[in-house]
């Protein structure tokens, strides 16, 4: 229902939006929340190991911050290409 | 031969020194504005302004005082195949100063800014037509910092060397306190738990590769000259430290690698009439340094746009609701700007290590023995 107020609007102010540019947009927020949720697993998990096992912080620390870093790689593979969608 | 600590010092020195900062006055020609651009300079182009400030140029901008723009002109060298549009010469060098902040032509080279060439030299013929792109060998302002970081590195690194070298067993000294712990990270944190036993071969790319990618994120933060070049949030430099790794990993792989790429240890099916399994793994080779090239650019890239964006929102409110909401919008502007550059600071080291670690792993699964 959101989707056709929105396509029949983007037909009207034709020249001022593209769908390419709406494509992107969506596609960079939904990445957005997307790197959110997995990295925000990942904290979650690490606060409880931590809880079990105070003495292991550090290790569980190191292992936290790689595997954000490389989910957070992945989401900035998406936001490149939106961004290619709009800028180029 | 002692180790050139106090030369590299001496060299930097000798390098500042040369580097005199160019105003547009001073080259002879004066920035005059027409009434057409007074009315253009009012308006704040926000996109223009942060864009401009991420990217590579071809001289270090300083500041601009109004009309005045003052920069510090670099040295451009082109190569090009087409002697006979600039004066019969293939070669050129010359300082940057002669375009005149992208205003004039100089041996039928200009700096374009049509949209397919934006901000890069272009050949031009007798009626001003722009042909294309001669080999660009130019030391931009990206290279300059580069170059300006491995400076620094070289004095530091050799200091805290020499020092290590003279008190040999004893307590570390001066220099050695700050960067000895980092290599003995690198070395037990990194190397030793992803390589093995033979780690001692792959300690000089990983450190190499650590120290630059780090010291070149934290140089890009400061906004003051000779600091504040956008060194890794430039693709081209990442591209090729992402080529060190690759280069590395399959140089130094071994017979056990290899196998495992072209006759991996999967049902017969996967590999034999159509080897699926050996192309899949083809591509992991390629995907992997690129991975690392996109995720190093795009962390250092966001960073520097969002704190140029927030120190841009204050010029941005200005413009929409005139001088007072500026102003009321500067102490939040500032605010969230500290925090983002606390926070690239964070992101830095995190890269940094994630490249290396990543890294040493791929050095690691290269030299691995078979199981």
């Amino acid at each position: 229902m959101l989707l056709t107020i929105m396509t029949v609007l983007l037909q009207v102010t034709e020249g001022a939006a593209s769908f390419s540019e709406l494509g992107a947009a969506f596609a960079a927020s939904f990445t957005a929340i997307g790197a959110a949720y997995g990295i925000s697993r990942i904290g979650a998990s690490a606060m409880e190991a931590i809880a079990r096992q105070p003495e292991a912080s550090g290790d569980i620390r190191s292992n936290m911050i790689v595997s954000a870093a490389l989910i957070e790689g992945v989401s900035f593979f998406a936001v490149i290409v939106c961004a290619l969608v709009l800028f180029v | 031969m002692p180790l050139p600590g106090k030369w590299i010092y001496y060299l930097i020195l000798l390098v500042f020194c040369q580097i005199k900062i160019v105003s547009a006055q001073e080259v002879g020609y004066y920035e005059k504005h027409t009434p057409a651009d007074e009315h253009v300079e009012e308006e704040f182009d926000a996109g223009k302004f942060v864009i401009e400030h991420v990217l590579d140029a071809y001289d270090w901008h300083i500041a601009s005082l109004g009309d005045k723009h003052y920069s510090i002109p670099l040295p451009i060298i082109l190569y090009s195949s087409k002697p006979e549009l600039h004066n019969g010469k293939k070669f050129h060098v010359f300082m940057s100063s002669k375009f005149h902040h992208g205003h004039s032509d100089y041996k039928g080279f200009r700096i374009s800014h049509t949209e397919k060439h934006n901000n890069k030299i272009v050949e031009v013929d007798q009626q001003g037509n722009e042909l294309g792109r001669p080999v660009d060998l130019s030391l931009t302002k990206s290279v300059a910092g580069a170059i300006f970081a491995s400076l620094v590195l070289l004095l530091v690194l050799f200091a805290a060397a020499r020092t290590a070298k003279r008190n040999k067993g004893g307590a570390p000294k001066g220099i050695q306190n700050l960067i000895e712990p980092v290599i003995i990270f690198i070395r037990d944190e990194i190397a030793k738990p992803s390589i093995g036993p033979h780690y001692t071969k792959f300690m000089a790319p990983l450190l190499s590769l650590f120290f630059f990618i780090l010291l070149n994120n934290l140089l890009g933060l400061v906004p003051i000259f000779p600091f504040g070049a956008n060194v890794t949030g430039n693709i081209s430099v990442t591209m090729v430290l992402a080529l060190f790794t690759f280069f590395v990993t399959n140089v130094k792989g071994n017979a056990n690698y290899w196998k495992e790429i072209f006759n991996p240890d999967v049902p017969t099916w996967l590999k034999i009439p159509v080897p699926l399994m050996p192309f899949l793994e083809l591509t992991g080779l390629i995907t992997k340094p690129f991975v690392l090239m996109v995720r190093l650019f795009a962390n250092m890239l966001a960073g520097h746009l969002i704190i140029t964006v927030f120190i841009s929102l204050i010029f941005i409110f200005s413009n929409l609701m005139g001088a007072t909401a500026g102003f009321a919008v500067s102490p939040v502007s500032v605010a969230f700007s500290v925090f983002i550059m606390l926070l690239d600071v964070l992101v830095s080291f995190i890269q940094a290590y994630v490249f290396t670690l990543l890294s040493a792993i791929y050095f690691g699964m290269a030299t691995a023995e078979h199981h």
